[in-house]
């Protein structure tokens, strides 16, 4: 810290440093500075003048979100500037500035979804006039169509261009401007075109007036009427950390919550929209199938049922837990499945071949905001965006912020930042080992690189082959060193990480993902246990006695013979564990549906009609013996340290076999469509068809 | 125009004591009376031992200038000499660059213009010794969208200027790499601001950029840049070969040299000129405009600096010097030096309330008090030329200016609030009288006296 700077702020002298903004100083001092353009995140603007302060000497007043320190000249008697955040200038200009604002601006806060958590409304009370002085006509501007996610009412617009500079800088879809000059300046989007942006939700937020609102949300709910629950979202396996808003039950909207070590600020499209799909398709009481179909039963019938279909040979029984389950559900299964010898276990619905190794074999090791000291990117088998956009946001933010090469083997897509393209198959990568030129040598002569491979690259026969490859890719490359592990696997489930650790997959002996859908068509297995597994080709399980335990009527519950209707996520508490090992807790926002109960209260109840009674009656039980057996689930919000667990040898993962020159394939066709509750929203199904239309648009011309 | 040239000369004769003589003048083809091209130019003095200047080294050249006391001919009147020297003084990984600014578009401004068209080739070189003593080897010239001739003008000199090896590799054999480029900009008033021009030219929005960092540590493409006037580059060759002592013994101290002053309004022959600073208003108007029409008497206020600085009464006008500091001290400035001359038949508050349109027009939309600001002052003052408007909102509207001026990212902020602010100050009773006609009913502006023709 050489570079400290004196400075005298209201009176009082302060040493910071030198590339501290005037704003960033005064803050530090406890002035409050307003601010309507400005944003820690995006790039500085200084266009709202909101945020001007006093420098005593300079002529005019000096805006202090662009001002650094290091700018400041001492006074010409040798004393460190003077800044003045309350003087009358200042008022005065504050003032100024907010009439400018108002003048313009419609007053509409009566019918206004921002209204009581308005910056205007806010800042107006506390820095403006009482009154307003303007006569003539207010301005009127004609609203925008954004696309099915985005509600706008440009005549509240003042032009701060937050949502420009965050679809420009953060989204990389540079699909918001500001046209026009002078007062008949407008935001706008190329046409009136929708959005294509996967992050396009996060302007909402941004936009400090009531221009831009949420479209699913309007006129719902006032935010002093909403109860508010922070909890993890699971739409992927980042374990973004949301705010959900509900009201007498209902969720009615999510919002990113603050965490520099995963989301930022930022949430993806599906996280913020899916709640309407909470409400949509939900099972809400157990159902029995009789005679082909599925009729209501109580618990009591429902849960018998399924202990007596449970207790015939363990050979013959199988469980499979899907992508949304948290933690405790899923011991919980495995705890009741151990007792009755069921070795037929699987988390891994997209057939991936992890786990069972080494955890970080698993792990995004780098971990995401690891991400931005990365020099070197390969991307295997794998679209960021759509399998987790707030990676990829962060792969964008490296790129952007200095030299960071990114090199992809797997299908082209566009990604929001140039990368080469290394290859398509699995071969490409023994190649990508032995090429030294192109991306091959950035790679290579990388201080930091980074390796990400997704599920893509790992499904199918030659999954293990495509690990090992990768694996022995990283030893060649330094990819894993003492200082620094750049071997990343790309989750796109929330559960799969916790499900992996807990050792939710084939015990000796036991069938796989492939191994007990072929068996249960052949009749080797005759009862399948779903804990919320629906993206699994459900069809090849007809054959068999299906259990299923989920939150929504979607593919698992199509074929099931019985029906335990669970909680959805915002109404349980529960533990999840992120891509990069993170355990965190979610907590229940509103409480199941009907007679629905949070997972792991049914499987315990199901272990009662057993009279296999696991040992545990509550969930701080149940959590106990989780961390006791696991102690990698006692550290929540922190990744373990793997520097305990020795030497991280990465060309051992897998298994040597026969590289296959097809194609990856990319995990998710359609990023709006990939869970029960996401198919089951309204709104998603309007991105979806957006996204599908905009493509045949482009394809026609 | 080529007219007031000759009649210049020959009425100096009879004004030898105050008047500037054609032999001291920089832009001996202001008028187009002679060829532009580069023999003309040559024989006109242009392009005279450029390559000794060159050699002398690139703080001699910045030396020079400073000694000279040239202050920026664009309006802000910096001196140039050390803006020049505001340069870093090794190039880095950053080339420099010098971009002349071209994009005259200030209302009553027309200096650029002539020079470019009449005198192409002292521009060049003054763009030559100005790059080579910022030690730059590419000069962008940024030119107003409407200068098309010019444009055509200019880059045939240019191509003249490549052809006889004064530009180029080894620039007049000086050693010295050299690269002009000629850029059309698309017709923005706020482009001929310096970061929304250096925007504009890298094919961006035209928005002014904040400061700091300044152009001369980040401009074009992020690096080094000087931004100046093109009669600020293009007096450089002579000022550099008739010697900083030459220069200095024109104009009051701090406004030293001569410069083009652009008369226009309500005068006789409006006309550009080229005088030494601190030459009296009354004289300039009186010797090279053929006076006021009507005669000195029937003047109403002058706008001595472009549309942007506020407007003088004609008890100022009778006695001020026209230089930087003397116009300064009545609250006005001495702009680009374009002289607005209005006599008694002219309706001041539509004159202003036009140019309040134009701030209006023109603002870039970026900034909160400006874009708000410049459509509300507009509106009042479109009111108060009706007369419908109450008495205390001329305070009102004085405070709104107040609140624009200073607080804006550029200075297009100040220029829309100035004008008001000098109408106001001087003209407040005429503002006054109309509302009151207006609501007693009567015509609310009668003309002092009919134009004369």
């Amino acid at each position: 810290m050489s570079d400290l700077r004196k400075i005298n702020i209201d009176g009082t002298e302060y040493e910071l440093p030198g590339e501290y903004t005037l704003m960033q100083a005064c803050e530090e001092s406890g002035a409050e500075i307003p601010r309507f353009c400005y944003h820690e995140r995006l790039s500085i603007a200084g266009n709202c003048r909101m945020c001007l302060v006093e420098w005593v000497g300079a002529p005019k007043p000096q805006a202090s979100c662009a001002l650094q320190l290091r700018d400041l000249r001492p006074n010409r008697d040798g004393t460190p500037p003077n800044i003045r955040t309350n003087s009358e200038t200042v008022k005065k200009a504050r003032e100024g500035v907010m009439e400018f604002l108002l003048i313009n601006h419609p007053l509409d806060c009566p019918i206004c979804d921002q209204g009581g958590e308005c910056d205007l409304q806010d800042q107006a009370m506390a820095y403006g006039r009482d009154s307003s002085r303007f006569e003539e006509n207010k301005r009127a501007v004609d609203d925008k169509h954004m696309g099915p996610l985005v509600n706008t009412v440009m005549t509240r617009c003042i032009q701060c261009t937050r949502c420009v500079r965050f679809i420009t800088e953060v989204a990389g879809v540079p699909e918001i401007g500001l046209a026009s000059r002078g007062e008949d300046a407008e935001i706008t989007t190329y046409l009136e075109q929708s959005l294509t942006s996967e992050m396009s939700g996060n302007v909402i937020d941004l936009c400090p007036v009531g221009a831009l609102t949420s479209k699913p949300y309007a006129f719902n709910a006032r935010p002093w009427e909403l109860d508010s629950v922070q909890s993890v979202d699971v739409m992927d396996a980042i374990g973004a950390n949301i705010r959900v808003d509900s009201r007498t039950g209902r969720v009615l909207r999510i919002l990113p919550v603050e965490n520099d070590d995963i989301n930022e600020e930022w949430i993806s499209d599906k996280t913020r929209f899916v709640w309407d799909g909470l409400s949509r398709q939900r099972l809400d009481r157990p159902f029995i199938r009789r005679n082909g179909k599925l009729s209501p039963a109580s618990w009591d019938e429902a849960l018998a049922l399924a202990a007596e279909k449970l207790s015939g040979d363990p050979e013959k029984i199988a469980a499979i837990a899907g992508d949304l389950c948290d933690a405790e559900s899923m011991k919980a299964l495995k705890d009741l499945m151990d007792g009755l010898g069921v070795k037929s276990l699987e988390c891994r619905q997209d057939g991936a071949k992890l786990g069972g190794s080494d955890r970080r074999g698993y792990l995004f090791n780098t971990t995401i905001a690891g991400l931005e000291e990365a020099d070197a990117i390969l991307l295997i088998g794998t679209n960021p965006r759509f399998e987790a956009p707030l990676i990829n946001t962060r792969i964008r933010k490296t790129w952007i912020a200095g030299d960071l090469e990114i090199g992809l083997i797997g299908e082209k897509s566009d990604l929001t930042y140039p990368y080469t393209h290394v290859g398509t198959s699995a071969s490409d990568i023994a190649k990508f080992m032995k090429s030294n030129a192109g991306f091959a040598k950035v790679f290579k002569k990388a201080k930091k690189p980074v390796i990400i491979i997704g599920s893509g690259a790992l499904v199918g026969e030659g999954g293990e082959a495509v690990l090992r490859a990768c694996g022995e890719l990283a030893k060649s490359c330094g990819v894993v060193r003492d200082d620094w592990n750049g071997f990343n696997v790309l989750h796109n489930a929330a559960s799969r990480v916790a499900g992996l650790d807990m050792g939710f997959i084939p015990g000796e002996g036991g069938r796989d993902l492939q191994g007990i859908l072929s068996a249960a068509a052949s009749g080797d297995i005759e009862t399948v246990y779903l804990l919320g597994a629906d993206e699994i080709p459900t069809a090849k399980l007809e054959k068999a006695f299906v259990i299923y335990q989920g939150s929504h009527g979607d593919n698992g519950a199509h074929v099931a013979d019985i029906i335990l209707p669970g909680a959805a996520y915002t109404e349980k508490d529960g533990l999840y564990t992120n891509l990069e090992g993170r355990v965190q807790m979610g907590f229940a926002a509103v409480s199941p549906k009907g007679e629905a109960k949070p997972d792991w209260a049914i499987i315990r109840a199901l272990s009662g009609h057993m009279k296999r009674e696991l040992p545990y009656d509550s969930l701080e039980q149940l959590r106990e013996k989780l961390m006791a057996d696991l102690p990698v689930f006692a550290g929540i919000d922190y990744i373990s340290d793997s520097e305990e667990s020795g030497v991280f040898t990465p060309e051992t993962l897998g298994s040597d076999g026969k590289i296959s020159a097809t194609n990856f394939s990319l995990p998710i066709d359609d990023f709006y469509m990939t869970n029960p509750i996401a198919r089951a929203s309204k709104v998603m199904a309007e991105c979806s068809e957006v996204g599908s239309t905009a493509a045949i648009k482009e394809a026609a011309e | 125009m080529g007219q007031t040239g000759k009649v210049t000369g020959e009425e100096g004769v009879g004004n030898m004591a105050q008047l500037l003589q054609d032999k001291d003048r920089i832009f001996t083809n202001l008028y187009g009376l002679e060829d532009w091209r580069l023999e003309a130019a040559k024989r006109r003095g242009a392009w005279l031992g450029t390559k000794e200047m060159i050699q002398q080294g690139h703080d001699w050249v910045v030396d020079q200038v400073k000694a000279s006391g040239l202050r920026g001919r664009g309006g802000a009147g910096f001196p140039t000499g050390l803006k020049w020297s505001f340069m870093p003084k090794e190039v880095g990984v950053r080339p420099h660059y010098l971009v002349v600014n071209a994009d005259e578009s200030e209302p009553g401004t027309c200096k650029d213009r002539e020079m470019m068209r009449h005198d192409p080739h002292l521009l060049i070189e003054g763009c030559l010794l100005a790059s080579f003593a910022m030690r730059a080897h590419a000069c962008y010239i940024y030119l107003r969208g409407e200068y098309i001739f010019e444009r055509h003008r200019l880059q045939a000199a240019v191509e003249e200027a490549y052809a006889a090896g004064l530009v180029g590799k080894n620039a007049c054999g000086s050693g010295w790499d050299f690269d002009i480029y000629v850029h059309h900009g698309a017709g923005a008033y706020i482009c001929g601001e310096e970061t929304a021009l250096l925007e504009s030219l890298e094919g961006k929005k035209g928005q002014p950029r904040l400061k700091p960092p300044f152009p001369a540590n980040a401009g074009l493409y992020g690096c080094p840049t000087t931004v100046n006037n093109v009669e600020s580059i293009a007096v450089v060759g002579t000022i550099l070969r008739r010697g900083a002592d030459w220069f200095t013994q024109f104009g009051r101290d701090n406004n030293k040299g001569t410069k083009v002053f652009s008369i226009s309004g309500h005068v006789n022959k409006p006309c550009n000129v080229e005088e030494a600073l601190s030459i009296p208003l009354k004289t300039l108007i009186e010797e090279y405009a053929g006076g006021v029409r009507g005669g000195w008497d029937n003047l109403k206020a002058v706008i001595p600096g472009g549309s942007s600085v506020p407007l003088l009464p004609k008890e100022i006008c009778d006695t001020v010097l026209m230089d930087f500091d003397a116009l300064r001290e009545h609250q006005s400035g001495l702009g680009t030096a374009a002289v607005i001359v209005m006599d008694q038949s002219t309706d001041v508050v539509k004159a202003i309330a036009r140019l309040s349109y134009f701030y209006k027009h023109e603002s870039c939309g970026q900034c909160t008090p400006c874009r708000e600001g410049t459509g509300w002052m507009w509106r009042v003052m479109e009111r108060m030329v009706r007369g419908e408007a109450e008495t205390s909102e001329i305070d009102m509207l004085l405070n709104v200016t107040k609140q624009v001026e200073g607080h804006t990212i550029c200075a297009l902020g100040d220029a829309a609030a100035w004008p008001i602010q000098g109408l106001i100050r001087h003209f407040r009773h005429e503002i006054e009288e109309r509302i009151d006609n207006y609501r007693a009913g009567k015509p609310v502006f009668v003309p002092a006296m009919e134009a004369a023709e």
